[in-house]
């Protein structure tokens, strides 16, 4: 038993820090939210240098085939931060990508991604579907020289900015992936509440060759319930670093800010309210250690899915709670857009419902275990 | 990282394990496990066991019993012992007055104390809180006066847990009250139960059950050689009691095994619809949640002792954090035992009563009372919120 990181994983968490304490402050990540592209192609060039976009990805690549724990002490200081680069998206479509694709469409995607070449994105969600992953309208169908696409895809992280999009559609075995173009793409791009970009897709009567068949054709479900697990364990330590700044920022206001002649931290009803918000990131960070630590080193898929679920219902919860509680406990000034705790709460509201809500994954929970008794 | 026990300390919780449940006698066991009342003879019984092993005192120094496991091992034994729902180890001796005197004693209170503690020969209780004095200790108001070798000692002590079942208790006494701050002016001073004067009656709870006590102190002559550390000098005494490493204060071996209780209750116990009611949507969501939060107080309590470990340092203040999610997760156990068996729950048997329908059911209620109190005993959790925001947070 250790909750230590590793030299290597510590080392790198560090230099993460650093970079986006210099290069990614508060104005300047403004600065890139509001520019066209909404990201920062100089910080994915250092993320890249510094080995971040290929730690989750497999060595043959160029990468450092890392898990889940080695990605924990970056996504703290993305969470922290609040990097708004689509780093979750490439993330969970490399990875598809390693474990599904034929040699040639790793050998074309995985070193670009390595190096800082190539961003991705997961087409998959659809309207209606909520969280289960299993719910495929979208169509493939086999045709001359490949395949036809048509349906349509909603809130696709990353999509605006992305190379390629690994798109889920279901053909007459199940559910398949496909590796997309961005250009053969009509996207319908917007902001998303935490300021990351994203997209609507529709597809209509897209063509794709028969190369773009990512895997077994009819065998993506348990692929993607695989990469999302993967992704809800990456938010949520990326939810204890931005919880730990929403408390530690609340705290200093405590501090700082007076009324009545005295700072309002001298005030017993607001002390226990930020000691609360203490322990669930305590608590929340407990978790997150079960479910990086579960992601991708479970002995079976069902220990992993409980291990997820239960941490992702407690992550979700103090989401809730602490981003609510560093708002109120503001004031009026936690309502101000030029405060970074306000966006931190929006990347929070956010991650609470990201991958499923606290109720999907009670669901999920339940369901698995009770199937296990 | 890697959360798994290593594979020697796998092999050691397996050890104990194994032994805690060959040298439980079922009696006991059943007693535990239907929430009756435990008396004096119950607990001396199981102590004696484990003083026999060598296993009652683990944290002590090994000259005078301890058994040198490393922090791991120690935690995983108070969460075995838990787990295997043994009668509970009276912490007033082992946990506190040992400790205590270890810290503070002479040469001559250990060698007099420490071995009939070890032994189980004195049950001790704890002489803290007074009618005036419950949250705010140190304004209490007991009083004890130099008379040549001895102190006399006047006041009134309650909620003093076990009282009726002790030889001795240590308390906080006021020997000067006229100190500029009120914690200073407390000294420490262990008494023996049977000295003429001292009157013990039962302070009934919700539950009907014999736990607490009033103790009343009517010029009871204390030798002075029973004095702990320097006269004046208590609340140093009080602090490092406060203080002390408390690994186990979550409880979370004994929350396992009540959960685990429970979930085997609900899946045999039908819902409305018949079917069993841990598949009933609204009861699982609940339960989960609970399940989820001892999760995480389970991880964030070995979180806490890998970094006691690696640093040497004593987790302080956090550990009152621990007790605040530990009880509200025992208290919130309780609470759904009780709803989970609905109608059932409204007969009321007093525990160690003889009752002639399902023991467990009816005393579920009578349990979710009683356990009301670990949210207010040992400190408040709001007096651990004030602990947490002055020395973690610096408020």
């Amino acid at each position: 038993m250790n909750f230590d990181y590793s030299e290597e994983q510590q080392l790198l968490a560090d230099s993460v820090r650093r970079f986006l304490a210099k290069d990614y402050d508060f104005e300047t990540r403004k600065k890139i939210v509001a520019s066209d592209e909404g990201c920062s192609a100089e910080a994915w060039a250092t993320l890249a240098e510094m080995g971040v976009t290929g730690l989750p990805l497999p060595a043959e690549f160029g990468g450092f085939g890392g898990g889940a724990v080695d990605l924990m002490g970056v996504m703290e200081a993305f969470g922290d931060a609040l990097v708004v680069e689509p780093y979750l998206a490439t993330v969970m479509a490399a990875r598809l990508v390693a474990r599904a694709g034929n040699e040639a469409q790793r050998g074309s995607v995985l070193p670009r991604v390595v190096e800082g070449r190539m961003r991705l994105a997961l087409a998959h969600t659809e309207r209606g579907a909520r969280y289960n992953l299993a719910q495929v309208k979208t169509a493939a169908k086999p045709v001359a020289g490949g395949w036809q696409l048509e349906g349509e895809k909603v809130v696709v992280l990353g999509a605006p900015l992305a190379e390629k999009v690994v798109v889920s559609a279901r053909t007459a075995k199940g559910i398949s992936l496909f590796l997309v173009d961005h250009g053969a793409l009509r996207l319908r791009a917007y902001r998303t509440l935490d300021e990351m970009r994203a997209a609507d897709i529709s597809l209509q009567a897209v063509k794709v060759g028969a190369d773009a068949l990512l895997g077994e054709e009819g065998g993506a479900l348990p692929l993607l319930e695989e990469v999302t697990d993967f992704a809800t364990a990456l938010v949520c330590a990326e939810a204890v670093g931005a919880i730990k700044f929403a408390c530690d920022t609340t705290l200093e206001y405590l501090k700082t800010r007076k009324q009545f002649g005295v700072p309002i931290g001298t005030f017993q009803a607001l002390q226990h309210r930020i000691v609360d918000m203490y322990i669930a990131h305590e608590q929340a960070r407990s978790m997150a250690c079960v479910a990086a630590s579960r992601a991708d080193s479970a002995q079976s898929v069902r220990e992993r899915q409980l291990a997820v679920s239960a941490a992702k219902i407690k992550i979700a919860d103090a989401c809730r709670h602490v981003s609510q509680e560093s708002v109120q406990l503001h004031g009026g000034m936690g309502m101000s857009e030029e405060l970074k705790v306000s966006h931190t709460f929006r990347r929070l509201t956010v991650i609470a419902q990201q991958f499923g809500d606290a109720e999907h994954h009670l669901g999920r929970f339940a369901a698995l275990d009770t199937e296990g008794t | 990282m890697d959360l798994n026990y290593s594979q020697e300390e796998l092999a050691f919780r397996d050890e104990v394990r194994a032994w805690l449940n060959a040298n439980l006698p079922q009696d006991l066991r059943d007693k535990v496990a239907n929430y009756g009342e435990l008396g004096r003879e119950d607990l001396l019984r199981w102590h004696r066991i484990l003083a026999k092993k060598g296993w009652v005192a683990p944290a002590w120094p090994k000259e005078w019993g301890g058994t040198d496991w490393n922090l791991v091992q120690r935690y995983i034994f108070e969460e075995e012992l838990g787990f295997v729902g043994s009668p509970p180890l009276i912490p007033f001796g082992l946990s506190m007055c040992g400790p205590v005197l270890l810290r503070f004693g002479s040469e001559a209170q250990k060698r007099r104390f420490l071995p009939r503690i070890y032994d189980g020969e004195d049950f001790w209780c704890q002489g803290y809180s007074e009618p005036g004095s419950g949250s705010d200790l140190a304004s209490l108001k007991t009083k004890a006066t130099r008379d040549g070798n001895e102190y006399v000692v006047n006041g009134q002590k309650i909620w003093t847990t076990l009282g009726h079942c002790a030889d001795w208790i240590f308390c906080l006494v006021r020997t000067d009250s006229n100190m500029a701050k009120k914690q200073e002016g407390i000294s420490f001073l262990l008494i023996d139960m049977k000295s003429p004067g001292i009157t013990v009656r039962p302070l009934v709870l919700m539950d009907l059950g014999r736990e607490v006590n009033e103790v009343f102190f009517e010029d009871v002559r204390v030798p002075a050689g029973n004095l702990v550390y320097e006269e004046n000098k208590g609340w140093t005494v009080a602090k490092y009691l406060l203080g002390h490493e408390r690994m186990n204060t979550g409880r979370v071996g004994a929350s396992k095994r009540e959960l685990a209780k429970l979930k085997a209750f609900a899946s045999a116990q039908p819902g409305n619809d018949g079917e069993p009611l841990i598949r009933d949507p609204r009861f699982r969501d609940k339960l989960t949640r609970v399940e989820v939060e001892l999760m995480a107080l389970e991880i964030t309590n070995l979180r806490f002792l890998d970094q006691m470990r690696r640093t040497g340092q004593p987790p302080g203040a956090d550990v009152s954090m621990l007790k605040i999610k530990g009880t509200e997760i025992q208290q919130a156990i309780t609470e759904l035992a009780m709803q989970a068996v609905g109608p059932l729950a409204q007969p009321f048997v007093p525990v160690g009563s003889d009752a002639e329908f399902d023991a467990f059911t009816a005393g579920l209620a009578p349990r979710y009372c009683n356990y009301r109190k670990t949210t207010i005993y040992a400190g408040s959790n709001e007096i651990q919120r004030n602990i947490i925001s002055k020395m973690t947070l610096g408020l």
